[in-house]
């Protein structure tokens, strides 16, 4: 790898997926690759954290270099990305 | 052999499960499972010895969830339940139900998939979308959600659904084309004169009499009803209870004419028990006569209500009857509604009760 985008995953998704890791590095060019990415390692996660629009779900904050990002978003090479689960339920 | 009863509750924070000899006298609780998640339905499908969950998640969307070890370890899937790009994609699943080795599920916005692999992959029953009904359907207060699937048990090609606020479809040629069921069923929130339309009711709970199957039993939140004719017709069987309006029925395993409800006092004047005093109602002759259960509920202050999906009875001699609160109180009678007790307290807010019978 030459300078990997770095990945972290919230708690709550790695509990639903026994192998999966809080903290990874994958080389993807955007939003929608790093999901496709996440999902061909640990099968159904892109199911997760995007809905059939498609879309990040509406719960669901990717933020990337410390903005708020969206499928579309770019990720230049290490790239900060963090995977959070919003504020909800009760 | 001896038998063990085990009853599944979803609940708003996960699933639990009871379990008893086949005497139904003690209980012991385990969960809660699926990490968690609202889940709506939870049902066996007894012939696998499977146990499925059906839910959603506000972070996670929609799954089903899945154990084959009665609930020490889960798997979940959502693969193909999905709507086409575009379209309001799935929120949660509503409802699950196995048979013809073939697992149905039932989502909002209202829809229908099929998993012909025990779970791992859905696909859409597209027929049902194609109604020509389909624009005009509207939600009812928990959405608009499919929450009762009723298979033919000998026909893999027929079955029946319930859509709250939209009403009962048939089809028999496998979800290809459907029927509106709905003749005789009321919608008294419409205006005068339009209180008997083709769609538009709203179904609460969706059943089949046992061993005979043209015999339907609705929970509509106006009216409880029969069909002797797979639906196509509709008659009031409301005349004894205390009110017309509650979420849940629970047919008999083995008597087509056994029926158990649990009434709410009115769709607007709070929705629990009449007189705050818990009771369940059984007719013995498919609805022309209703008695009330009560010995062991609570009498008095009791302001809960129990959802559509809450209530059920297991295939045990004699029946077993269960029901959940929104209080997350299970009670069960082990005698077909005579007696009561509760059988577990302090749970999160019950959304189904199912049962199963396995070898102890």
């Amino acid at each position: 790898m030459t300078n990997p985008v770095k990945v972290r995953l919230p708690a709550l998704l790695v509990a639903l997926f026994p192998t999966a890791e809080r903290l990874l590095e994958l080389e993807v060019g955007d939003v929608d690759e790093l999901m496709n990415a996440l999902d061909a390692r640990w099968p159904g996660m892109r199911d997760r954290l995007c809905d059939s629009t498609p879309a990040v779900r509406r719960h669901i904050n990717v933020f990337v270099d410390g903005k708020r990002a969206a499928l579309t978003t770019p990720l230049r090479p290490g790239a900060d990305v963090f995977v959070l689960t919003a504020v909800s339920g009760g | 052999m001896a038998k063990k009863a085990v009853v599944l509750v979803g609940t708003k924070k996960g699933a639990f499960i009871l379990e008893s000899n086949s005497r139904r006298q003690k209980w012991k609780l385990s969960g809660p499972f699926c990490e968690h998640w609202p889940m709506n339905h939870v049902a066996a499908d007894a012939a696998a010895g499977a146990i499925y969950g059906a839910g959603g998640n506000e972070w996670f969307g929609p799954a089903v969830w899945k154990s084959t070890d009665l609930g020490k370890t889960w798997s979940h899937s959502s693969k193909g339940l999905a709507y086409p790009e575009g379209e309001t994609p799935v929120k949660t699943v509503w409802s699950v139900a196995a048979g013809h080795g073939r697992i149905y599920a039932g989502v909002e916005p209202a829809g229908l998939f099929a998993s012909d692999d025990a779970g791992e992959t859905w696909r859409q029953i597209e027929g049902l979308q194609k109604h020509p009904s389909r624009p005009q359907w509207q939600p009812g207060g928990a959405g608009l959600i499919l929450h009762s699937i009723v298979l033919h048990p000998d026909d893999p090609k027929q079955f029946w659904i319930g859509i709250s606020a939209v009403g009962v479809f048939h089809s028999a040629d496998g979800g290809k084309t459907w029927q509106t069921r709905n003749k005789g069923t009321r919608a008294d929130f419409l205006p005068e004169g339009q209180r008997y339309p083709e769609f538009g009711q709203c179904v609460h709970c969706l059943v089949m009499a046992p061993g005979k199957p043209n015999r339907l039993y609705q929970q509509n939140h106006c009216g409880m009803y029969r069909s002797d004719d797979g639906g196509e017709n509709w008659l009031s069987i409301e005349k004894g209870l205390p009110s017309s309006f509650g979420f849940p029925a629970a047919t008999h395993p083995r008597d087509p004419d056994k029926l158990f409800l649990l009434p709410l006092n009115g769709a607007d004047q709070g929705r629990y028990p009449p007189g705050a005093k818990v009771a369940v109602w059984r007719t013995d002759d498919c609805g022309a006569h209703w008695q009330d259960m009560r010995d062991g509920l609570p009498a008095e202050h009791a302001f809960f209500g129990v959802m559509r999906q809450a209530m059920a009875t297991d295939s045990l001699k004699p029946a077993g009857v269960y029901f959940g609160a929104s209080t997350g109180a299970v009670y069960a009678s082990p005698d077909e509604g005579a007696e009561w007790t509760c059988i577990a307290e302090n749970l999160p807010a019950i959304s189904s009760i199912e049962t199963m019978v396995v070898e102890a």
